[in-house]
Formats: C-alpha cells, sequence, structure tokens
C-alpha cells in the first residue's frame, strides 16, 4: 500500500509542478499585473511539491527498512540482513532510488528558495521559481515514466539481492546526498541566470542574490567531493584517493566550474564587470552537474561507478539535457547582447586577477573534460577503443591550477579597478621568504627534490603565510581606526571576508598534503608468515595471523597486525580486513589505518599465498600485505573540509541579508 | 556576424558533445575485443629454461597447443597454478610456459616450489614476445589452432572448464586426430 500511496504522492507532485510553473512563467511573460500574488503562490507550489516529494521519499526509506521485497528496488538492492543504516542507505544505492534523492533535493532547494526570497522582485522571484518548477517536472516525469523506484516485483521475492557491497560503508551513506545536495545547488544560480535574462536585465543585485546560493552548493559539493575521496581511500585497497576515473571527473567539472563561478559571481556583484561572462558560467556549471548525472547513469564510459547501465535511459537523460542546456544556451546566444559586458578596469586590478583565475579554472576544466570524454570520441570518429590515464591529468593538471594557487596569495592584497603592483610585491616578500625556508628546510630534511615539491609546497606556505598576514593587518587597520575590541573589529570585516580567508587556507593546507603525499610516500607489497616483522621508514609492522570473523553479512578474513614505531614500547593494533559477502559472494578489502597529524600508516590484507598447499597449517598461512606511508594525506581532507567551510562561513555575512527589493523592482523590464 | 559567432559558440559545441555522447550510448563500453584473436601467433626465437635449446611457434606447425605466459613474481598466477597443473595431466594438451620478464633463476626456483606443468619454458626476458601478443597483464593464456592462428585468448588466471571449452573443439580437426580416426 506504502509503495502505491508514495507513486500517487509522485504524480501530484507531477502535476502541480508541471501546472503552476507552466502557468506562473505563461502569465509572467505576459506582463500579467499579480506578479506578487503569482510569486507567492509559486513559493506555496514549491514548498507543497517539496512536501510531497519527501513524502515518497520516505515511503521508499520505509520499504527498504521493512525489507518489503515486493518492491523490485528492495528486492534487488537490500538484504534482510543489511544491518539499518545502510538498509537506509541502500534506499539510494540505485539507479532509481538515487533518482529520487536527486529529485528531493531539487525540490528541496526550490523550497527554500520559495521561502527565503521574499525580499526578492516579485517577477524575478516568480521567474526564478517557474524554473526551478519546471526543471523539476522534467525529473518528475523522467523518473516516473521510465525509472520508477517503486515498481512492483509479484510474487514477491524471498531474500533481496543485497545492497552492492563496496557501498555499505559508513562514508557511503552520507557520500551521494552531499555530492547531489552541491550538484543540484547550482541548479538555484543557473534558475537565476535564466531567469536574469529571460527579463533582458543583468545588474548587481542579480549577482548578489545568487551569491549565498552558488557558496552553499559549492560547499556541499566540495564535502561531497572529499567524502567520496576518503571512501576510495579507505575501500578500494590500493591507498589512492583519487583515481581521475570518469565518474570522479563527473563531480570534479562542476566542481572547477563553480569555483570560477563563486569568484566571478563576485567581480559581478561589486564591480557590475564580467556580466555575460558569468550568466555563462552559471549555465555551464549546471550543465556539468547534469552532464556529470549522465554519464553516472548511462554506462557510456567505463567506470567504477556505472551502476545503472541502461542506453535506453540514458537516452532519455541525454534528451533532458539537450533540452535544458540547449534551451539555455540559444537564450544566452539571443539575449545577452543587450547586458552589454558592464564596467571597465585595469589589468592590475582585482578584477582582471579574479578574470585569470577564470582562465584557469576553464582551461583546467577544459582538459579533465578532453581527458574524460578522448576515448568516446575517439571511439566515435574511428572505432577504436583506448583510454585516457592518470598520467594525462596529472601532467595537464598541476600546471594549470599551481599558477592559481601563487595568484590566490596575491588577490587579497589587490584592489579593485586599479592598484600600485609596488605595495602588493611588498606585501608578499615576507610569505616568499618563509616559502622559501620551508621548502629548503624540507628537501634538505627530507630529499626527494622535485619541481613539483617545490612549486607545490612553496605555493602553499606563500598563500597561507599571506593570507594571514593579510588578515592580520587588516584587524590592525581596523584597530588604529577605532580601536574597537577584537571581537568587535572581527564582525566588521565580515562573514565573506572571513569565509575567503578560510576557504584559502584551505586549500594552502590541502595543495600541502597532495605534494607531499605523491612525494614522501612509501609503499610496499610484502609476503608475510605470522610472526614475521617488516619495517618501513621508522614502523615496524609483526604479522600476528589471520582469522576468520563473522560480520552481520559477511565472513571477514580477519587479519591482525601489531604496530610500533622506532624503537618505541607502544603497539598498535591494526586490523584490516578481507570480507566476503554473503549474498553476492563479492569480497572487497577493507584497508586498516593508523590515522596521525603527520601521516598515516596504510595496511591492506592482500590473497593468501599457496592456499592449496596442505603441508602449511592455517596458523603458518602467509599473506600478501600491502603497507603505505602516506604523509599528510589527512591534510587533503582537512583542507577541504577548510575550504567547505569558509563557504558555509560567507552565508552569514550581513550583505546577503540587507536585499531591497526596491533597486529591482524600479527597472523595468525593457 | 562575429558576435553572433561569439555568443552562439557555447551552443555549438555543446550541440557537438551531445551528439558524440548520444553516438556512445551504441557501444558497449565493457567489450575488450583481443587485438590477436583470430590471427596468426606471431614468431619469435628465445632460449628455454631447460636447455641451450630455443623455442620458435614454428616448431608447433600442425598441433594445437597453448602457451600460457607466466612470472615468478606474480601472486595471481600462484592461483591459477593448480589449474595449470590439472590441465598438463591431460596428454591431449601441450602446454608452453613463456616466463614473462622474470628472471630465469627465479623463474627456476618457483616451478621448484610450485611444481612444474610445461613441457617447456621459454624465457621473454625482456618482454618482448609480450608486447608482440598484446599481453595485458600476468597471467595470460593463448589457445593457438594447427594453422598455428590464435584462437582463444584468456586474460587472467584460467577457469576450471578450460580445456573443454577451448581446447577440445579444435582437436577433432588435427592431422593427427584425423589420422587417428581413419
Amino acid at each position: 500500500m506504502i509503495p502505491e500511496l508514495a507513486q500517487l504522492a509522485l504524480a501530484l507532485a507531477l502535476a502541480l509542478a508541471l501546472v503552476t510553473s507552466g502557468y506562473g512563467l505563461w502569465r509572467i511573460h505576459r506582463r500579467a499585473h499579480t506578479a506578487e500574488a503569482l510569486s507567492r503562490s509559486l513559493a506555496g507550489s514549491s514548498v507543497l511539491v517539496f512536501g510531497l516529494v519527501l513524502a515518497a521519499f520516505a515511503a521508499l526509506v520505509t520499504s527498504f527498512v521493512r525489507s518489503d521485497f515486493s518492491v523490485l528496488n528492495v528486492a534487488e538492492n537490500s538484504n534482510r540482513l543489511l544491518p539499518l543504516p545502510y538498509k537506509i542507505a541502500a534506499s539510494w544505492g540505485s539507479h532509481e532510488g538515487s533518482l529520487l534523492l536527486w529529485t528531493l533535493m531539487l525540490a528541496g532547494w526550490t523550497a527554500a528558495v520559495g521561502v527565503l526570497s521574499g525580499r526578492l522582485a516579485a517577477g524575478f522571484r516568480a521567474r526564478v521559481l517557474g524554473i526551478l518548477l519546471l526543471l523539476q517536472t522534467a525529473f518528475l516525469a523522467f523518473m516516473l515514466g521510465s525509472s520508477n523506484p517503486f515498481n512492483r516485483l509479484l510474487p514477491a521475492a524471498v531474500e533481496g539481492r543485497d545492497l552492492n557491497p563496496l557501498l555499505q560503508d559508513p562514508i557511503m551513506v552520507s557520500h551521494p546526498p552531499l555530492l547531489y545536495m552541491g550538484y543540484v545547488g547550482f541548479a538555484v544560480s543557473f534558475a537565476f541566470a535564466v531567469a536574469a535574462l529571460l527579463e533582458g536585465r543583468l545588474d548587481p543585485t542579480w549577482a548578489r542574490w545568487s551569491r549565498p546560493w552558488a557558496n552553499a552548493a559549492w560547499s556541499f559539493l566540495t564535502v561531497g567531493i572529499l567524502l567520496g575521496s576518503w571512501w576510495a581511500y579507505t575501500v578500494l585497497g590500493w591507498g589512492g584517493w583519487w583515481f581521475w576515473d570518469p565518474v570522479e571527473n563527473a563531480s570534479l567539472l562542476p566542481w572547477l566550474a563553480g569555483t570560477a563561478l563563486i569568484h566571478s559571481l563576485a567581480v559581478t556583484d561589486k564591480r557590475d564587470a564580467l556580466k555575460s561572462w558569468t550568466v555563462l558560467l552559471a549555465m555551464i556549471t549546471f550543465a556539468l552537474s547534469l552532464l556529470g548525472t549522465f554519464l553516472v547513469r548511462s554506462g557510456v564510459l567505463t567506470s567504477v561507478h556505472a551502476f545503472a547501465a541502461d542506453p535506453k535511459r540514458g537516452i532519455l537523460i541525454l534528451a533532458l539535457l539537450v533540452v535544458v542546456i540547449g534551451f539555455s544556451f540559444a537564450l544566452y546566444a539571443a539575449r545577452t547582447h543587450r547586458v552589454g559586458l558592464g564596467g571597465a578596469f585595469s589589468w592590475r586590478s582585482r578584477e582582471s586577477m579574479l578574470l585569470v583565475n577564470n582562465v584557469l579554472m576553464v582551461a583546467a576544466l577544459s582538459a579533465v573534460l578532453l581527458g574524460t570524454l578522448y576515448p568516446l570520441i575517439i571511439e566515435v570518429l574511428t572505432g577504436n577503443k583506448m583510454s585516457v590515464g592518470p598520467p594525462y591529468f596529472d601532467a595537464v593538471f598541476a600546471p594549470l591550477l599551481l599558477p592559481a594557487v601563487w595568484l590566490m596569495a596575491i588577490a587579497p592584497y589587490s584592489q579593485w579597478k586599479s592598484m600600485p603592483l609596488a605595495s602588493a610585491g611588498k606585501a608578499l616578500l615576507g610569505p616568499l621568504l618563509a616559502a622559501l625556508l620551508v621548502t629548503s628546510t624540507t628537501i634538505w630534511q627530507f630529499g626527494k627534490p622535485s619541481l613539483l615539491l617545490v612549486l607545490g609546497l612553496a605555493a602553499a606556505v606563500t598563500l597561507a603565510y599571506a593570507t594571514l598576514a593579510q588578515a592580520r593587518e587588516q584587524l590592525a587597520k581596523l584597530g588604529r581606526a577605532g580601536a574597537a575590541p577584537l571581537m568587535v573589529r572581527i564582525r566588521q570585516l565580515g562573514f565573506s571576508y572571513w569565509g575567503m580567508v578560510v576557504a584559502h587556507l584551505g586549500i594552502a593546507v590541502f595543495v600541502t598534503g597532495v605534494t607531499l603525499v605523491k612525494t614522501y610516500e612509501i609503499e610496499r607489497d610484502l609476503v608475510m608468515a605470522p610472526g614475521q616483522t617488516e619495517t618501513l621508514g621508522e614502523w615496524r609492522l609483526t604479522f600476528v595471523g589471520v582469522d576468520t570473523v563473522p560480520g552481520p553479512n559477511y565472513q571477514a578474513g580477519h587479519g591482525v597486525f601489531e604496530l610500533t614505531r622506532g624503537s618505541g614500547k607502544t603497539i598498535t593494533l591494526i586490523e584490516p580486513e578481507k570480507r566476503r559477502f554473503l549474498a553476492s559472494g563479492q569480497v572487497i578489502t577493507q584497508a586498516a589505518i593508523e590515522a596521525g597529524f603527520l601521516g598515516d600508516v596504510y595496511v591492506s590484507l592482500g590473497e593468501p599465498i599457496n592456499e592449496g598447499n596442505r603441508s602449511v597449517g592455517p596458523a603458518q598461512q602467509a599473506w600478501s600485505v600491502r603497507m603505505y606511508l602516506k604523509p599528510f594525506i589527512n591534510w587533503i581532507w582537512w583542507g577541504c573540509v577548510l575550504m567547505a567551510g569558509g563557504g558555509v562561513l560567507t552565508l552569514f555575512d550581513r550583505r546577503y541579508r540587507k536585499l531591497r527589493p526596491s533597486a529591482a523592482s524600479a527597472a523595468p523590464a525593457q | 556576424m562575429t558576435r553572433w559567432l561569439r555568443l552562439g559558440l557555447p551552443l555549438l559545441i555543446f550541440l557537438l558533445l551531445a551528439a558524440v555522447l548520444a553516438r556512445g550510448l551504441q557501444f558497449d563500453p565493457r567489450k575488450l575485443p583481443s587485438v590477436r584473436q583470430g590471427r596468426p601467433a606471431p614468431s619469435f626465437d628465445v632460449p628455454t629454461l631447460a636447455s641451450a635449446q630455443h623455442f620458435s611457434p614454428q616448431s608447433m606447425q600442425g598441433k594445437v597447443w597453448v602457451i600460457n605466459v607466466f612470472a615468478s613474481w606474480c601472486t595471481a598466477c600462484v592461483v591459477e597454478h593448480p589449474r595449470l597443473l590439472e590441465l598438463a595431466r591431460n596428454p591431449q594438451v601441450t602446454l608452453i610456459g613463456l616466463a614473462y620478464k622474470d628472471q630465469p633463476e627465479a623463474t627456476a626456483q618457483w616451478l621448484k616450489d610450485h611444481g612444474d606443468p610445461y613441457r617447456l619454458v621459454a624465457l621473454d626476458l625482456d618482454g618482448r614476445v609480450g608486447i608482440d601478443y598484446g599481453v595485458y597483464g600476468v597471467p595470460e593464456t593463448y589457445v593457438v589452432d594447427a594453422q598455428g592462428v590464435i584462437a582463444y585468448r584468456h586474460v587472467g588466471p584460467i577457469d576450471a572448464g578450460f580445456f573443454e571449452q577451448h581446447i577440445a573443439p579444435l582437436l577433432g580437426s588435427t592431422p593427427a586426430a584425423r589420422a587417428e580416426r581413419s
């Protein structure tokens, strides 16, 4: 009964979204005089649609929790033995379920816009909500038409096929929702951009309205990608944290575009410049989110994520992509010339620095996009199979993004419109000396000098030092002016500013982590018999043995190792596992990680050596073991957390809450 | 005109991309066809492990034979090894080993430890033969028919029914088998 009610809720949501968005956009287009009332009823409708989709989603979760195997989706992706958190996570472990989650997120963002946009100009608000509801209509129709998560299986299955074991991980429970929050969140800035184009009016207020939404989406996406990477590190068992897998790239593409977008929005907001470029970026960012959705689901590229390869659905998502993005790009081509380019600026200005940031981001984005789609393009043109691997991405990515990190160090010292170069140069002297000191000390102590190490580490140190020094200088300047207490002065600088500082520090921490891991990681493939001790760096690893331990829905080969550091006496137990899942028979490797501030010791269990040999008892069984030292890898995660935290901080800025509709509604549409 | 070109460019690029994606949907991304399957087995001439003799595929003309690429440093080969030992017990199978990028002493020691299923072991010291055969990773197994054509290529450890599925169907056509039947 519950699944049928959920279907009904989805159908109602579809009808409501279709009718209100269609009617609303049409009325606004015809310049009906009821913009105020119209925007309010669209806001009401978006909240109602959210309620309906939420009810449907709750119903799906209920079916999973109750192991209702008469629902096809549950039978295919769950199992009675599955622990409860994973039963809930299994709701979005399939194509259908994750599409419902996607739609739920979109409905949530739309409802949030509906509730929080009361101060927007009525006509603009109605357009934004109309566009978002139209998007929901498309996704709801697609879901009900070809990917219904509530399809029945009659007669019901006795037992479910179980959730893909790779997804049975605490990190995996939260990775998709956060990632989708990010993906879908860019729909809001997309809707703002399209609404502005429809009105034919792009002014700084439009950008100011967009900024908090884009920042929020960007923060979610950052954490979502971080969790995906962290998961790959702990579960895939070969110690890597980024593989340039097509689907990882698919999430990186909107992140890069979004990073460019949030900076470009700042220019448009503060200086009324780069307008048409910002609009285009907002569209590109959402287009790439949709492209990511398409790549994951269509099976058009080979990937670890291709969990729902189905060309028929692929063509439908592609059609959706073509309609949404094709329309908005056509609108861009038709309308932008009316908008104009906006204010002019000198090349020695903050605008031009942010523009260079944009160019670098878009160049990196293009390189990743090309690398991801190149195998496909070649196959379409020549019919040959080929693949593009990490060497390509490593080769193009670092040279494009390291200059951006260097620029970031100078950025806070730059000024709008035009600035003297000498003062920025003087301010950078201290940071550059610090960078020189840290980099040379590192090379002197640990060796392995390389261009990547020198440029990466120096960039990170310069960035961190320069950012903090500039913040201190700002506080001091305020202090000289009014000598207010520190907390007040911090408040005076505004949350936007502190968000920027924190996010840029996050980049510095991240770059430090990446550079040091890439340079100083050590890995060894070992064959160890019980009792044997191996040394790697200053760590000693003693193999105790492997026993079999039952899990809730798997049997684990449970390895026990003793880890000691140097000649120290403290023994840490390290317990990597090899889990064989009962329902599917699939085996996954759960690495054991001894995490520390300065780096991780990472141990994963390979295969038993020479298993067939009967003369060796289980107590003497040797195993292949992988041991890695990963210096500073935690800094990668914490860097991402800082970046996302910086994005969240900006949301509390007072400027975004003091939006006056008067300025926006005064100008006529054309 | 230039303005239209500039503004329409994103649309144009996007539509081209969509066309490529639409075409790409019709491919099967998981299929990885063997480059060499159905082609004559590349010839080579390399030393063997046992003696100073050389081995070359020409000497196998007219026979169905199996070449197994292995190495002492390869852990998956250990998993595969019992299957090969069993396969070699079948008198109809001529199993040649190709020690891929391995030290001869290490190969010999490894075969002493795990058992030697091979009629003879050819040494591909620098991996040149591996390149000719398009070896992806060790272990790999090729079945060559009486005409010297690669009939089947297997990537990774072989399965239990390897003989029945991939070797037995070829045996009926060898001159030796025909002579036996007549």
